[in-house]
């Protein structure tokens, strides 16, 4: 019955918006099956995290007051007179977290496997500005409970930007909304957070997603032979059930750590309070928090932290354009130099941000 | 009609068409870059603020006041000096302190260290604190800007 039924609401659609080619290609997408087809796996992570946000994000603005005088308290509200609001709000804010390190994990995959070589640079690019978003969405949200730790945060953050030559005054300003972090600054993180980063980011997750529909799923090099010999996994249903149940899992542990370990608020933002002791950004920013704090006042002649923001300027655009720099992808060879510089990153970052733990 | 005058009449069209559709567009993006950057605010610039009382401050301590828009830091030295500087940072502008264990000014966010006189003496402040005069007026205990 109720198939029949599904079956004539198919038949009625088909027959004005012929979706037979979709249901064609539906049938027959595969998923090569080799030794690290687990990989795929983050980048569904990844999306399922960012629907997470999307709906937890529309209850919070619900509630939300987006003014230095109003925020603090109405995300007090939130967590502790709204049923559930503590729920909602942790379970933005750990998601939050879990998008970022799921996209990370996607990414070293993507990096490691070479997936970015051709045809494939456009997915690599659209995925590398989506990350940059996350982490736009990440400094931006961090700012909205107006708490100290976020307010000093966003002080820095924004000094950084004021630094880039040329452009720096006006970043400064425009993101700050005035020469101080204030109430302006806020109101402006609100509208980036909710408005301007969705869309962009919503319009790249299509398409992203759109692309890799279209080239299907890239074999690393190692395994082109294996993959060959096998016809891969059908998408519907044997993939899709087990991306299903990669989500059950991701849904759990986003469930355990928002009610175990419900996110804090913090002290409410004075802008005439000293700097907290022991403060800190985010892990993913942790690494370049770190950093900083050990470059000297001036290296040879210049400011430390120019020195250091450029080297990181400098690393992040040689990560954004690695298709470019990985010239032996148009001869199918391995490229070992970019394997071990890829790992010698991987052991810096990882060690900044236990550092950045462990020190005091 | 020669081909020189039409490419004339046809070179005319483009330049008309293409100027006005650039034009279009700066008079769309002009007003919206001008929109997004805030307005200047005429910012009384106090020169000189109370910052405290006399006797509020112990030796060797400090206290943050609201120098304009801006934090000042007033301290008082171990040998009952009393200084005042620009409260900011001069690394990432963060908010200094006073630190009575370490007996000089610190900053939280990236571990820098000033001494009493403000001079950045380690981690990563390129530059030394501005200074402000201090004075005292009756109870009052004054904090000017130089100039």
């Amino acid at each position: 019955m109720l198939a029949s039924l599904g079956q004539r609401a198919f038949r009625w659609l088909d027959e004005r918006l012929d979706l037979q080619p979709i249901q064609r290609f539906a049938e027959e997408k595969a998923v090569p099956a080799h030794r690290y087809s687990w990989c795929y796996f983050f980048g569904g992570a990844t999306l399922f995290f960012f629907m997470i946000q999307v709906a937890t994000g529309i209850l919070l603005l619900l509630y939300y007051k987006p003014t230095a005088e109003a925020a603090f308290e109405s995300v007090r509200f939130i967590m502790t007179e709204v049923s559930f609001g503590w729920l909602i709000r942790s379970l933005h804010s750990w998601s939050a977290n879990l998008m970022v390190l799921a996209a990370l994990l996607h990414m070293a995959t993507v990096f490691f496997m070479r997936a970015y070589r051709k045809p494939r640079e456009l997915t690599w690019y659209s995925g590398a500005i989506l990350l940059l978003l996350a982490m736009g969405f990440g400094f931006s949200g961090y700012l909205l409970p107006w708490n100290e730790l976020a307010f000093f945060a966003t002080r820095v953050g924004t000094d950084m930007a004021g630094k880039v030559p040329v452009v720096g005054r006006f970043l400064l300003e425009f993101l700050r909304g005035g020469e101080d972090v204030t109430g302006a600054t806020l109101t402006r993180f609100f509208g980036f957070h909710v408005a301007v980063l969705p869309m962009m980011a919503t319009a790249l997750v299509l398409f992203h997603v759109l692309a890799i529909q279209r080239q299907g799923m890239s074999v690393p090099t190692s395994q082109k032979e294996t993959s060959a010999q096998n016809p891969g996994m059908p998408f519907f249903p044997n993939y899709f059930l087990r991306e299903l149940m990669g989500w059950a899992i991701a849904l759990a542990i986003l469930a355990a750590l928002s009610s175990l370990f419900p996110w804090e608020l913090g002290v409410e933002a004075d802008p005439f309070a000293p700097a907290p002791a022991g403060i800190k950004p985010e892990w993913y920013f942790l690494f370049m928090f770190q950093t900083l704090k050990y470059l000297p006042a001036t290296i040879a002649g210049v400011e430390g932290e120019l020195v250091g923001l450029f080297a990181f300027g400098l690393a992040g655009a040689a990560w954004f354009f690695v298709p470019l720099l990985d010239q032996r992808f148009s001869r199918g060879e391995p490229s070992p130099w970019l394997t071990i510089m890829g790992v010698l990153a991987l052991i810096f970052m990882a060690t900044m941000t236990l550092l950045g733990y462990v020190m005091p | 009609m020669s081909a020189e005058r039409r490419m004339g009449r046809r070179f005319f069209v483009d330049l008309v068409l293409g100027g006005g559709v650039i034009g279009s567009l700066v008079s769309f993006v002009y007003p919206v870059l001008k929109f997004v950057m805030p307005p200047a605010v005429a910012e009384a610039m106090d020169q000189s603020v109370v910052a405290a009382k006399v006797g509020e401050l112990a030796p060797n301590s400090g206290k943050i006041f609201k120098f304009g828009r801006r934090p000042g830091l007033l301290i008082t030295t171990p040998s009952g000096e009393l200084r005042a500087y620009d409260g900011i940072c001069t690394h990432l502008n963060c908010t200094v302190q006073y630190r009575t264990d370490f007996g000089h000014i610190w900053c939280a966010c990236h571990n820098g260290h000033y001494d009493t006189s403000g001079k950045n003496i380690s981690g990563p402040p390129p530059r030394p604190l501005e200074r402000f005069t201090v004075s005292i007026r009756g109870d009052d205990i004054v904090v000017s800007r130089n100039s």
